[in-house]
């Protein structure tokens, strides 16, 4: 049986795609910064279906961590699947610099970090897989995403870039980008219900695309035409609109 | 954020701000950080006892802890519903100890209404099989009881619809089964009082209900079907379903997908229909092997039935009569069917000895009926109401969203110490709903 580990494990989104790994006979390795949050989460994927799943404390800022991190785990993973990353009121953030550093180095550097062990450790053995969760947040920037949007558009270029170099060595890197979500952090903001996924959409689109080796994926796959419009708009003209 | 909220009933309807957790400390947080707000599951109750204008679902608290397959003993955070409970026990050979007529309800809220299922006359309400449960106070303390240990809150949370807190965690034992099927017998009864002797005759069967066709009047007045079940053994299964004894049903659902106009629903219609699911029972008993599913979730099979009602909704009416109101039985009934305010379902069952604080079970016959909501019902959910009183029953508060305090006074004698036990554990009322609201248990008489 092959093994995911997922980084970042506490998010709504990132315990829909263990269940679902889980439910297709994946062993699970769960990791993030607060690990005794995820004991119930752990007990939940082995009863329900009959996997091995192991908890892991890992911190995405504390980069030189990260090494003795990979090399701990046992067995190392088939497949690495990074979810974690914060989104703070981009207001507080612009008037913060302890925020905005803290967005960045955790959606961006701490990705990079331990990403970049993870794909030597594949390119090395010329197998494995790296997924990325990423944002149509990425895709331009914008007023109302100032630094979260560009957190995520050069974790995109990281991950293309990866995808790149990764190709030699059989190791396929898979970027998602999903649009809105239905999650904790997103439960009172009124969300246009079309566009809008559950966790378990997205975890489902996810294994999906992973299984039949997609490159960039859209979540919903209707988001990929939104952001494409959205891009086109000429740059006089977009940095007068309010988005 | 706000939205509009209702139970299966889809009456009343109200704006709600809803919260969520996935963790226990974000649960604690929250807890405290409300003004006032009521615990809510899969909102499958019928009235109004899950509304408030401030919620926190716990659908997203719904891991499993730990499960004994040898024992049977299982534990669950209170979040995730008997169906998600099924998927994982059934195939390991067992099953619910106890389960209502939809297993789209969280055991949460299993617990907060002590729910009863076809079996109540031989193994009790849910409420039997717990081991121990952990309920989070209004002020955010996390207390676990049982029988043992703050027996008080053990008690009145069983049926306590969500008053005295939040319950996060359930222990509780699992009934061990050779088949996911179910032996099962159906019986015709051309009237209530042959009915009400088949319950007698057949009362070693571990599931008993039947379902009534409350419009006939006259010599077949009660005719009725009796549905019997027993879990199957291996040895009385087909080769076929040999190979898989503890197969699960497939998941094939039909959804309703719009609101019927009210008026689809009418002496007549509701006529139409009972006379063909009466008809549909050729033979006066039918004995055949069925997956739980049909079996125990009938209507589960549609999704959103409720809509069947059309968009004013509908008002479950269940109540119990203690075994020597036979005569209350055949009043109530004669009323519903003289006045023909239509039910699709008029469910009747026997309720086993049970004594509890403030759950609804007592020994007797219970009877549910769906009424949809229109002009005259409420006057007339009164006159019932009296009825139910003057032979010494009492309504199920899950069903419940119009009942007066008086009613509920009169049918629990134990309500004053379930007030109290209310008061203790949540002493500023701070856990509330429109229910306990509106029946006094959290504003002042």
């Amino acid at each position: 049986m092959e093994t995911v580990l997922i980084l970042g494990a506490t998010s709504d989104i990132a315990i829909a795609i263990a269940k679902k790994f889980a439910s297709q006979k994946y062993n699970i390795q769960l990791a993030a910064r607060k690990p005794e949050q995820l004991e119930a989460v752990q007990s939940d994927i082995k009863i329900r279906y009959g996997v091995d799943c192991s908890v892991h404390a890992f911190d995405a800022l504390q980069y030189h961590t990260h090494n003795l991190f990979f090399e701990g785990l046992a067995p190392k993973p088939d497949i690495t699947i990074s979810i974690f990353g914060i989104m703070d009121e981009e207001e507080d953030a612009f008037n913060n610099w302890e925020l905005t550093q803290r967005m960045i180095n955790t959606n961006y550097t701490g990705a990079v970090s331990i990403l970049n062990i993870a794909a030597k450790y594949y390119i090395g053995r010329k197998q494995g897989a790296i997924i990325g969760i990423s944002s149509v947040a990425g895709d331009r920037g914008r007023a109302s995403k100032l630094i979260y949007g560009s957190s995520k558009a050069a974790f995109n270029a990281y991950l293309a870039g990866l995808r790149n170099k990764c190709f030699k060595g059989n190791v396929h890197v898979m970027t998602v980008k999903p649009g809105f979500v239905y999650t904790r952090m997103t439960e009172n903001m009124p969300l246009p219900k079309p566009l809008t996924s559950t966790t378990a959409q997205v975890a489902d689109i996810v294994y999906g695309g992973f299984e039949k080796k997609k490159n960039v994926i859209y979540v919903k796959w209707f988001w990929r035409y939104i952001m494409l419009i959205i891009k086109n708009i000429p740059e006089f003209q977009f940095k007068k609109m309010k988005l | 954020m706000k939205k509009q909220i209702a139970n299966w009933g889809n009456y009343p309807v109200m704006e709600s701000e809803e919260e969520s957790f996935v963790f226990a400390d974000q649960l604690a947080e929250l807890v405290k950080k409300e003004q006032s707000f009521i615990p809510r599951g899969n909102g499958r109750c019928y009235g109004d006892a899950s509304l408030s204008e401030r919620t926190i679902s716990t659908l997203k608290f719904d891991k499993i802890l730990s499960f004994n397959t040898n024992t049977g003993v299982f534990e669950c955070q209170s979040g995730i519903t008997l169906d998600q409970i099924l998927i994982v026990i059934v195939p390991q050979g067992w099953f619910l100890p106890v389960t209502p007529g939809t297993k789209f309800i969280t055991i949460g809220g299993a617990l907060g209404s002590d729910v009863h299922g076809k079996n109540h006359h031989v193994d009790g309400s849910i409420s039997s099989h717990i081991i121990e449960m952990e309920v989070v106070l209004a002020s955010g303390e996390i207390i676990v009881c049982s029988l043992d240990s703050y027996p008080d809150l053990f008690e009145a949370t069983l049926g306590g619809m969500g008053l005295t807190g939040i319950i996060s965690r359930v222990k509780f034992r699992l009934k061990k089964i050779e088949t996911s099927y179910i032996r099962q017998k159906q019986i015709k009864a051309e009237n209530l009082q042959e009915l009400i002797g088949l319950f007698d005759e057949y009362n070693k069967y571990t599931y008993s209900v039947a379902w009534i066709d409350c419009l006939k009047k006259g010599e077949h007045f009660g005719r009725s079907i009796l549905m019997l079940g027993e879990h199957a053994l291996i040895a009385e299964l087909d080769e076929e379903k040999k190979k898989d004894p503890l197969k699960l049903p497939a998941n094939k659902q039909i959804a309703f997908p719009f609101n019927l106009p009210s008026w689809v629903l009418n002496k007549f219609t509701v006529k139409v229909f009972n006379f063909l699911y009466y008809g549909k029972n050729f033979k006066k008993e039918i004995n055949n092997i069925v997956s739980y599913e049909p079996f125990f979730y009938p209507l589960d099979k549609v999704l959103h039935w409720n809509r069947g009602y059309g968009k004013n909704g509908f008002i479950q009416y269940q109540f119990v009569l203690p075994l020597d109101a036979k005569q209350g039985l055949i009043e109530i009934l004669q009323r519903i069917s003289s006045e023909g305010l239509g039910s699709f379902l008029a469910v009747l069952k026997v309720f086993g000895k049970q004594e509890s604080m403030i759950s609804f079970p007592k020994e007797g016959y219970t009877l549910a009926l769906d009424f949809p909501v229109r002009k005259g019902l409420m006057p007339f959910l009164d006159e019932l109401d009296a009825l139910v009183l003057k032979y010494k029953g009492r309504l199920y508060m899950s069903k419940d969203a119009r009942m007066k305090p008086e009613v509920l006074k009169a049918g629990y004698p134990e309500l004053e110490k379930f007030k109290s036990i209310i008061k203790k554990y949540n002493p500023d009322g701070k856990i509330r709903s429109v229910q306990s609201d509106r029946l006094h248990l959290t504003t002042p008489e």
